[in-house]
């Protein structure tokens, strides 16, 4: 087959994969890596981007020694952990609670479906404006909804550095949670019916079937929604940007609302890229570990 | 015990009580945007009224606002002025103000609509090519090359914001549509060349082989054959790529200013006198998320395949 195929006229299909292929790679080369590399490069220096004609300086590790050493850095970290494992917990369980709902496949299924991913698709920079809106202590709805039955009183969710860390984790997890139930669904529907029939034969009960047959079926499939959201919500900007533009104080500035400052607003190019290269290894670093234990539960 | 049934099927009690739930969860999740859109056709007064107006008197203030600059004038001088001749004219009359000029909004939701589609055409195009090879061909080192496209995926676009905002200052394309249009394909090119190799893997190999035996090329074979059989992912692939531009807004905040910027920076700037004037984000907001609900509803069949990059397939 291999040598007929050859005998066909036109380009070879060696030629042909080349062709195909070398625009997409260049275009990642120049618009992704070479800014990455030029990135890293500047993260030795003491480069202003604003200052033009002043010769950027090679100053060795001090930016990363800066960085690391500094107690405000590990204070943004702390708090982009909070929002990065409180939105896991919750759009695990929720998302994984509605896929065993839906899944229980009464009418109308797939319309709900439909209508509960809406929130995902839309920009979360746009879901940030309407939330702030909605969360307004003097004309939101979000007060007026808690305080319909009984009276709890006035939330101030984005003026209040206690409340504005769970005010983010509240419409992240609103926005993102049909994701992971999407994914879940996906995985409980791949579960062959005669699993469950051999149980029902061994007599085993629904929760026995449910610890020993769906929860180990669609673990792999959470644990990779869990990992696209981990990613996402580490690099998270722009949501919380139009949400709470990591206020007050800086109670809600998570990493990538830092670096935005100190690159775009105080043009501290150098300083900037070396917390760049630092959370894009963090992310390297968190990912890679975890599909090693993903991929290790999956083949279990 | 009901033994009519199939053990597996779920009881007709537990059926409804899931259902139940989740319309629960569909109405409630669905609240706060009913509310922006409802927002949208209040009045300023009444968006600012507590308790929150659920029912009103519905008002197009928001989107003569929207689309319009305004600016407020003395009694006397409102009196001297012709009669209105339009029904926009009278309404913001009528709030003590005239009209002075269309505002940005069309501007900017014309940019989301050029960038989008410009950015939606390359990666697919660029994406379908470079699938069709890592999906027949034997290319060298095809599984590094395919995890290095996903892993592009992965920086913090903050992180390489600052370098190309240099570059970009350099090549004169800041602030540039084809600027955008170049970011944009970059960092959609990923998900398309893994979601088209996934529909391509799908198609068998056995077509474009028949149509070579009946005297076709290669070339021929994949933009007569190959590309046809593939419409159907191609167009999913596409919406992704358009929700996915149309709603960015990290480089768009950070690389466009006057000229190439689009509506989701654009959006919360929408002020008003004494503050933002939230039926006119409503009506922004409204106009912006139809064209994506409607995709929604389009992709709904790949939905799962778009957002996990085809690893996961149904």
């Amino acid at each position: 087959m291999k040598s007929a195929v050859k005998k066909f006229k036109g380009l070879s299909d060696k030629a042909i994969a080349w062709i195909f292929i070398t625009p997409t790679l260049i275009l990642l080369l120049a618009i992704n890596i070479y800014p990455l590399i030029y990135a890293i490069r500047m993260s030795f220096t003491n480069f202003y981007a604003n200052k033009i004609g002043r010769e950027p300086k090679f100053v060795g590790l001090k930016n990363y020694k800066k960085i690391l050493g500094k107690e405000e850095i590990w204070e943004k970290m702390q708090i982009t952990a909070h929002f990065v494992c409180w939105t896991l917990i919750l759009q695990a369980l929720i998302g994984l609670g509605l896929a065993l709902l839906l899944n229980k496949k009464f009418k109308g299924n797939e319309l709900l479906t439909t209508l509960i991913v809406l929130p995902m698709m839309l920009s979360p920079a746009v879901v940030g404006v309407f939330w702030t809106y909605l969360y307004n202590p003097q004309v939101g709805l979000f007060n007026y909804v808690i305080n319909f039955f009984y009276d709890f009183g006035v939330f101030d969710m984005i003026g209040s550095s206690t409340l504005a860390p769970w005010s983010i984790v509240i419409v992240d997890t609103w926005m993102w949670t049909p994701f992971t139930m999407l994914i879940c669904l996906a995985g409980l529907r791949s579960i062959p019916n005669y699993m469950y029939e051999a149980a029902e034969v061994d007599r085993a009960s629904k929760w026995q079937q449910f610890i020993h047959i769906t929860l180990p079926s669609v673990l792999p499939f959470l644990l990779l929604a869990l990992l696209f959201r981990g990613i996402e919500n580490f690099k998270m900007f722009d949501l919380v940007v139009e949400l709470t533009s990591g206020g007050p104080g800086s109670a809600t500035e998570l990493a990538s609302i830092n670096l935005k400052r100190e690159a775009f607003e105080k043009w501290k190019t150098g300083y900037s890229s070396a917390f760049a290269v630092i959370l894009f290894v963090t992310i390297f670093g968190f990912g890679n570990v975890y599909v090693k234990v993903m991929n290790k539960i999956k083949d279990r | 015990m009901d033994t009519s049934r199939s053990p597996l099927e779920p009881s007709g009690f537990s059926r409804k009580l899931a259902a139940t739930i989740i319309i629960v969860y569909m109405v409630v999740t669905l609240i706060p945007i009913s509310w922006i859109v409802a927002t949208s056709f209040k009045s300023v007064d009444s968006a600012i009224s507590y308790p929150p107006e659920v029912f009103f008197e519905p008002s197009l203030e928001g989107y003569v606002n929207l689309f319009t600059n305004r600016s407020r004038q003395s009694e006397e001088y409102l009196d001297s002025l012709p009669e209105a001749e339009t029904w926009y004219e009278e309404l913001v009359r009528s709030r003590d103000m005239v009209i002075t000029g269309p505002s940005k909004f069309f501007g900017r939701y014309t940019n989301s609509m050029i960038i989008g589609f410009g950015a939606t055409f390359f990666s697919v195009f660029l994406g379908a090519l470079a699938a069709y090879a890592f999906s027949r061909f034997k290319v060298p080192l095809k599984d590094d090359l395919m995890f290095f496209i996903l892993s592009t995926r992965m920086f913090p676009p903050i992180a390489v914001a600052v370098p190309i905002f240099i570059m970009y200052r350099k090549l004169g394309l800041g602030d540039t549509h084809l600027g955008m249009i170049i970011l944009y394909t970059v960092v959609n090119l990923s998900l398309a060349v893994w979601l088209l190799k996934g529909f391509m893997d799908e198609i068998p190999k056995e077509y474009e082989e028949a149509a070579m035996i009946d005297g076709y090329s290669r070339l021929q074979a994949f933009f007569k054959v190959v590309l046809p059989q593939a419409m159907t992912g191609i167009a999913a692939t596409a919406i992704f790529c358009m929700i996915f531009s149309w709603n960015e807004y990290a480089f768009a905040v950070l690389l466009t200013q006057f000229n190439a910027q689009t509506a989701p920076p654009f959006i919360p700037t929408i002020i008003g006198e004494g503050g933002l004037d939230w039926p006119a984000i409503g009506a922004g907001t409204t106009l912006f998320l139809i064209p994506v609900m409607i995709f929604t509803v389009v992709l709904r069949k790949h939905l799962l395949r778009g957002i996990t990059f085809g690893a996961v397939r149904k």
